[in-house]
């Protein structure tokens, strides 16, 4: 597999070659993503993605900060799907705790990770749609989109940057009249759904660009660290959810769209199963929503309510103790993986027994599956490698952090 | 729910497929390992890290390389750890290979030629830690500039960088 060990000096000395540099400002390249091409004619020989244009250093920023400021951190680096970031970033903080998350904090987070699936396909439904040129759907996705972003206004504030999971439990409880307007989404999603796969799924000039398209055998996808969608399209049947249940996941009851022909369709056809499986699992949590407590019982560590600070000298002393000083964490290393919309996402955090990590390193899915993408283009014509960036779904956000 | 304290003792730990693997193939390259919070660790020695993977991967303990990452002790010596996260699907269990590196000139064999996806990281690693992976197929920069000086990950980089 030389192609996934691309040299670096692109050589168009030969008189049939020439370089092209695509991005960093680029419509279809997701955000700020340089690509340097070498092309033959239309044909490209190799592509070398160049990255960093992003780069704020959050990783060294979490060092500086106590545990519980990291939270609106990790919100930044895959802005698309800020919860899913904020859980993984919680339970691997609730590991080195030790700490227990009541059922209800976790049916609540299933809920709205699943809802975050959704929102962050729909965008990714809707760009793809319009790098090939369908440009209607785009409109659709993010009507629907809209009606996610007030859902997640409505629950933590904030229609992006929501902030919501944080360590030991949930910010606040949901507020009233907050599960009849998911369930009423939910209701209606199934036909939207419908609507977007009539505009593509059997649009002739859709299936032209996107069948046979940036093949990735199953070994290969492998070998290259692909995960999430586009690792199931190349036929490994292989889930985090499922195989390797975190948050109470093991409780619902879902099917792991996977396809064997591992092309730009495939990865389509799987990714829109995934909306309607969400949304499954989404309306499971709904339904089974336990009552309860919303925070776990650690005084240490859980900011107390503020009813009881108002009431218990105890509660005060806590909360000024955790806001002026953080809470210490045990010393110790964890790393916790969960399923992003976009593959494995993983957090390595090292804590020195302080209030503060010693290490938080963020395994981004769109980082480790952007390197399958000269293995897809190469070989290809340029038009194709809009319909790659597009089916691998990376945001420059968490490539570069 | 307390923690459980971390099992330290090889004895306790051997049954596990992985240390078991590791210890049969070459005792020496196992300095030390630990089950903590349900993840197990192995210290393996600089040298032998990219065999100790060859093996892993061609018994069929792992087929996955999730990620490669390093932390810096500063200024414990050795004070760099570089972590392997390992995958296996069919057991459904992960294992983190770490090896200790001292502070001047640090240097790892790469292992890109096993899993072609560390290319990213160990660039990364390069990059933010100033750590040279030999045989590497492209060890240039990654996220910061091509000419900026210093490894912002190490301890001794202030936040702020230089001024």
């Amino acid at each position: 597999m030389a192609h996934m060990n691309p040299a670096p000096v692109l050589d168009a000395a030969k008189d049939k070659t020439m370089v092209l540099n695509m991005g960093p400002q680029h419509p279809s390249t997701h955000g700020v993503l340089r690509l340097l091409l070498e092309i033959d004619g239309e044909t490209i020989v190799r592509m070398v993605p160049d990255i960093g244009f992003l780069h704020t250093g959050i990783e060294k920023t979490c060092e500086a900060k106590f545990y519980q400021q990291i939270v609106p951190l990790t919100d930044r680096i895959d802005y698309l799907c800020p919860m899913v970031n904020n859980l993984c970033y919680v339970l691997s903080v609730e590991k080195l705790l030790g700490l227990e998350i009541p059922p209800r904090a976790q049916w609540m987070r299933v809920l709205l990770a699943e809802l975050q699936r959704i929102s962050s396909h729909l965008v990714w439904l809707g760009t793809h749609a319009m790098d090939i040129g369908a440009m209607s759907v785009f409109l659709y996705c993010f009507r629907e989109r809209e009606d996610l972003l007030r859902i997640y206004e409505m629950v933590s504030g904030q229609r992006m940057m929501t902030s919501y999971f944080r360590i030991g439990g949930l910010a606040l409880d949901p507020p009233l009249g907050f599960f009849e307007k998911v369930k009423k989404f939910l209701d209606g999603f199934s036909e939207k759904i419908d609507e977007y796969e009539n505009l593509l799924t059997g649009n002739r000039i859709f299936i032209d660009r996107l069948k046979d398209v940036a093949r990735v055998s199953a070994e290969d996808a492998l070998a290259i660290g692909l995960t999430g969608p586009a690792l199931r399209a190349s036929g490994v049947d292989w889930d985090l959810r499922r195989d390797m249940p975190y948050c109470g996941y093991e409780n619902f009851k879902f099917k792991v769209p996977t396809s064997k022909d591992g092309d730009v369709w495939a990865r389509y056809v799987c990714r829109v199963e995934e909306l309607r499986q969400s949304r499954e699992i989404a309306k499971q949590a709904l339904e089974g929503m336990p009552s309860g407590p919303i925070k776990a019982d650690a005084p240490k560590v859980v900011l107390p309510d503020r009813e009881k600070m108002k009431t218990q000298m105890e509660a005060l002393i806590y909360h000024f103790k955790i806001v002026t000083e953080g809470f210490t964490v045990p010393a110790g290393e964890v790393y916790q993986a969960i399923e992003s919309p976009r593959g494995e996402m993983g957090y390595y955090i090292v804590s020195d027994g302080t209030a503060k990590p010693m290490r938080v390193h963020m395994r981004s899915p769109s980082y480790a599956n952007l390197q399958a993408l000269p293995a897809m283009c190469e070989g290809r014509l340029i038009a194709d490698v809009v319909a790659a960036i597009g089916s691998i779904d990376i945001v420059l956000g968490e490539i570069d952090r | 729910m307390p923690l459980a304290p971390a099992i330290t003792d090889l004895e306790q730990l051997k049954d596990r497929p992985v240390l078991a693997a590791l210890l049969a193939w070459d005792q020496n390259a196992v300095q030390e390992a630990r089950f903590d919070r349900n993840e197990l660790t192995v210290y393996v020695a600089r040298e032998s890290i990219r065999p100790a993977c060859t093996q892993l991967k061609s018994q069929g303990l792992t087929d996955f390389l999730s990620d490669v990452t390093c932390a810096d002790y500063y200024p414990r010596d050795p004070r760099f750890e570089i972590a392997y996260h390992l995958l296996s699907m069919k057991r459904k269990e992960r294992v983190r290979l770490k090896v200790r590196l001292d502070g001047n000139d640090p240097v790892i064999e790469s292992i890109t030629a096993l899993w072609p996806s560390a290319n990213f990281f160990e660039r990364e690693i390069f990059d933010l830690f100033g750590i040279r992976f030999l045989g590497h197929p492209y060890l240039r920069r990654l996220v910061m500039p091509e000419d900026w000086e210093g490894h912002p990950l190490r301890k001794d980089y202030p936040v702020e960088g230089y001024r």
